[in-house]
């Protein structure tokens, strides 16, 4: 049979990491041609993206920061999609779990900080699961597509929140909807205070103790998917519906785990952005988190590793881009969106686009 | 010398890392019946998509009639006089035969024209070549020998001279299948060209002329079919001699492991499908459940495994009630169950293989941990079977779908029978799987029901079904038509109830 056949080798290294590099390439030469429409330097251009992104202390700082909130939603899209499932309520479960967080640290005043961490992980993941919950448990018993409750999720997550902090939660005599800040005993350590303690200077910067926990949760998405029987079987259902059943999996029941889980690790974004940086809970403090995760997810491939890899490119994008929308004004905020959008759709959606031209050029050579 | 309809010279194609032709040529000499045999993998298919515009062969020549050719789309091919009849029919179902048949060739802007001609064009057909079918007839009510020969009349409305056939008696009953050799003997009394992929060696020795052999992507051999045996072939096929019988010692039935009463399962669409069956499997016996595709078979299996609610009736095994049984439940009680279609429940494809090898036993004990899976018991556990059952390659962390399909095959089977189940459930044992592991297939189903288990084979192959059961169930339009002891079963008998005809008194 074929198994005997000689075979031509291929590297295998070729397409967790040739590919993905060449896309980039190619998305920034899709990004030059914008740029040189609008009449800027795509070179001189990129070097700004670069330097703002990776400069100095503070740029990195940013840029991990931002990477911080993609990990946790590109893992809550990934854990999700190897059940088969397409998670894009990562936005309105990161929201959701806003609220937890800030009522939780309302209530912590007196709280030693050694205690106010964990009960915020499990209140961020709780809030968070409670809200994929639903629309599993709807895909699961109604047949109700999650993609579509997922989204009407957001929409709600959204009203409620505006709703709450308007009328209920906001701080007594001022105009802004958020709530007053925290006290500090709530507050996440930032990078920045550490490095200072230590006697180092490395530039302010938001980021802070949530990194560890993304990091943290990839390593532990990765045990659950590859070296547990729960991942193992939420993988043969993701893969095969008929042969997970087969295997003695009930499906409904895994959709509504899988999809809480997913739901959890989105609401871990509140520890980053809360806890970590605003001290308080505001309007739309996700900033479309959850929707990079989605893209997030898919450049990494729904591997942790890449997903943590992917996250920190989109999030030198977050932070390089908005240097560049100060230093070159003809490159407005929008236009790096633009250019954001090339990289999704040539990193996601065309993601096989170079696979064969590129494999018959390694088994030329 | 004769005119070549086709002639294929040193094709060479690869797919990635696979050389699926090596150096394949071949000349089909016009008006003959041109066999090609081989294992699964063997190259069969591609070559014929390389002849049909599918595939580019990445070295050598075709010639069509002598002049050469090279074709980028089915429609080059048609236009060359070659047509296709795939396995998987290609017909909308909705349509009508001849709508069916006109269809893409409609011949102009307004219909009705057009469909006269096709109307007066099919009648000639039908009556040249034995392909009567009612023009008017909708395809899905059609059953399977009539649709088959709507698509060879879309071929040859099409203007094929010759004609591929992939494959065609995979879906028939026997008669059904001589039913179509005697069409095909008519196309070449007509002139016309027929080339026929298959792995039945009894096909080959009834309606070829000549026959080709191919293994490994090569041709081992192109011979008269008057000069080769069965043996012959297969041993061409697989490169080593092969018994095409199954040595089985006389059944010793014991006790009672399975007993079905009055059993109605419907599909997913509320049709009944098993509609009252009756019947029980003892242990040290091998029952065959024969019958035409979508009798219900696969229904039964998948009731008898837990996999599909049993809508009334009862199944009894050993002293337990398996009506209302989750999967889970049915294997704890010892029932192995290799199903029908491994690619769609038996195995994950995309999973490496040491994975696809646990499916179903993933929470035993033995695989976990407190938390985490164990690594090394599925290593372990993998190497045993891959040596045991020789499944090739060795390496358990290649996916599922680099495994032929007769190793896709081992693996199941080699996890199911790895629990010495009591009973054991098999649906197609050897479908898509290659000579060689036929044999050893059979040998270890033998080698169970001789360990004094229950073996239950469902199976659309009537050799099969004869040379491995014990005892012989009929099921014909989801009900059991007969009940025949090995002795007493031939070809015939079997396949007049597989159609329908109820079993005389004197059969048994």
């Amino acid at each position: 049979m074929t198994a005997s056949a000689p075979t031509r080798s291929r590297p295998g290294w070729l397409a967790p990491a040739l590919l993905p590099a060449l896309n980039l390439v190619l998305a920034l030469a899709l990004s030059a041609v914008v740029i040189v429409l609008v009449g800027e330097n795509p070179v001189r251009a990129l070097r700004l993206l670069v330097a703002g992104a990776f400069g100095d202390g503070e740029a990195i700082g940013y840029t991990l920061y931002y990477a911080t909130s993609f990990i946790f939603t590109g893992l809550a899209v990934a854990v999700a999609f190897h059940g088969g499932l397409f998670n894009i309520g990562a936005e309105g479960q990161a929201y959701i779990a806003g609220l937890g967080v800030a009522l939780l640290c309302l209530g912590a005043e007196r709280w030693p900080a050694v205690l106010v961490i964990p009960a915020a992980i499990v209140v961020a993941a709780a809030f968070g699961a409670g809200w994929a919950f639903v629309p599993g448990w709807l895909q699961a018993s109604r047949g109700s597509h999650v993609v579509i409750t997922t989204i009407m999720f957001n929409f709600i997550a959204s009203a409620l929140m505006t709703h709450l902090l308007v009328n209920v939660l906001i701080k007594p005599g001022q105009q802004s909807p958020e709530t007053r800040e925290f006290t500090p005993n709530t507050w996440l350590p930032q990078l920045h205070d550490v490095a200072r303690a230590l006697g180092l200077d490395i530039g302010r910067s938001p980021l802070n103790l949530s990194l560890l926990f993304a990091l943290g949760a990839g390593a532990l998405v990765w045990l659950y998917l590859w070296h547990t029987r729960w991942g193992y079987e939420l993988r043969a259902l993701g893969h095969n519906e008929t042969a997970a059943v087969y295997a003695g999996i009930a499906p409904a029941r895994l959709i509504i785990v899988a999809m809480s889980i997913s739901g959890a690790l989105a609401g871990l974004v509140a520890l980053n952005e809360v806890m970590g940086v605003q001290h308080r809970l505001l309007i739309n403090f996700t900033g479309g988190a959850g929707y990079v995760g989605i893209a997030v997810a898919l450049m990494g491939r729904n591997h942790p590793v890449g997903i943590v890899l992917s996250a920190i490119l989109f999030g030198a994008l977050y932070q390089g881009g908005s240097e560049l929308a100060f230093d070159m004004p003809k490159l407005t905020r929008d236009m790096v969106v633009v250019i954001q959008g090339l990289i999704i759709l040539v990193c996601g959606a065309l993601e096989h686009a170079l696979r064969r031209p590129v494999a018959a050029l390694v088994q030329r050579v | 010398m004769a005119v070549q309809a086709v002639e294929l010279r040193g094709i060479d194609k690869w797919f990635g890392d696979v050389h699926a032709n090596r150096d394949v040529s071949i000349a089909v000499r016009a008006g003959t019946i041109h066999g090609i045999v081989g294992e699964n993998g063997a190259g069969k298919s591609t070559l014929m998509g390389i002849l049909y515009g599918y595939h580019h062969a990445d070295r050598g020549e075709m010639l069509v009639r002598g002049r050469p050719a090279a074709f980028r789309s089915a429609q080059d091919a048609l236009a060359a006089g070659i047509g296709m009849v795939h396995q998987h029919f290609m017909l909308v179902e909705p349509f009508t035969v001849l709508e069916n048949v006109v269809l893409g060739v409609e011949g102009g802007f307004r219909l009705r024209a057009g469909m006269a001609r096709a109307r007066a064009e099919l009648a000639r057909l039908g009556r040249e070549y034995h392909l009567e079918v009612d023009p008017d007839a909708r395809v899905a009510d059609l059953g399977v020998g009539q649709r088959q020969r709507v698509e060879i009349l879309k071929a040859l409305y099409r203007g094929a001279d010759l004609l591929i056939l992939d494959e065609p008696t995979a879906v028939l009953t026997p008669q059904e299948a001589d039913h179509l050799f005697e069409i095909l003997r008519a196309l070449r009394r007509q002139g016309k060209t027929v080339l026929l992929i298959t792995h039945k060696l009894r096909e080959i020795r009834e309606v070829t002329d000549v026959v080709t052999v191919m293994r490994q992507g090569r041709v081992v051999a192109t011979l008269p079919t008057a000069e080769t045996t069965p043996e012959g072939l297969a041993e061409l096929m697989v490169g080593r001699a092969v018994a095409l019988r199954v040595d089985k010692a006389p059944r010793r039935p014991g006790e009672p492991l399975l007993e079905v009463t009055d059993l109605v399962v419907e599909d997913g669409l509320g049709v009944e499908r098993v509609k009252g069956v009756s019947f029980s499997v003892r242990r040290g016996e091998i029952v065959g459940v024969a019958g035409v595709a979508g009798n219900g078979q696969s229904e039964l299996l998948e009731a008898l495994a837990g996999m599909r609610p049993v809508r009334s009736g009862r199944i009894r095994f050993k002293s337990h009630d398996l009506d209302g049984s989750e999967p889970r439940d049915v294997r704890r009680l010892g029932v192995g169950h290799v199903p029908e279609d491994r690619q769609r429940l038996g195995l994950v494809i995309p999973f490496v293989a040491r994975e696809s090898a646990i499916l179903g036993y993933q929470r035993e004990a033995r695989y976990n941990g407190a938390i985490l899976l164990r690594r090394a018991a599925l290593a372990s556990s993998w190497a045993k079977q891959a040596a045991e059952y020789d499944i090739r390659p060795g390496n358990g962390l290649l996916p599922t779908s680099a495994f032929s399909g007769g190793n896709q095959q081992k693996i199941v089977l080699a996890r199911e029978l790895d629990r010495n189940p009591d009973l054991l459930l098999v649906g197609q044992p050897t479908r898509g799987v290659d000579i060689g592991a036929i044999e050893f297939i059979h040998r270890r189903l033998v080698a169970l029901r001789d360990a004094d288990r229950g073996v239950l084979v469902v199976s659309v192959e009537l050799d099969e079904i004869l040379a491995l059961a014990d005892r012989i169930l009929v099921m014909h339009d989801g009900r059991l038509v007969g009940d025949v002891p090995q002795e007493n079963a031939t070809e015939q008998t079997l396949g007049l109830m597989m159609a329908g005809v109820p079993a005389g008194p004197s059969s048994g």
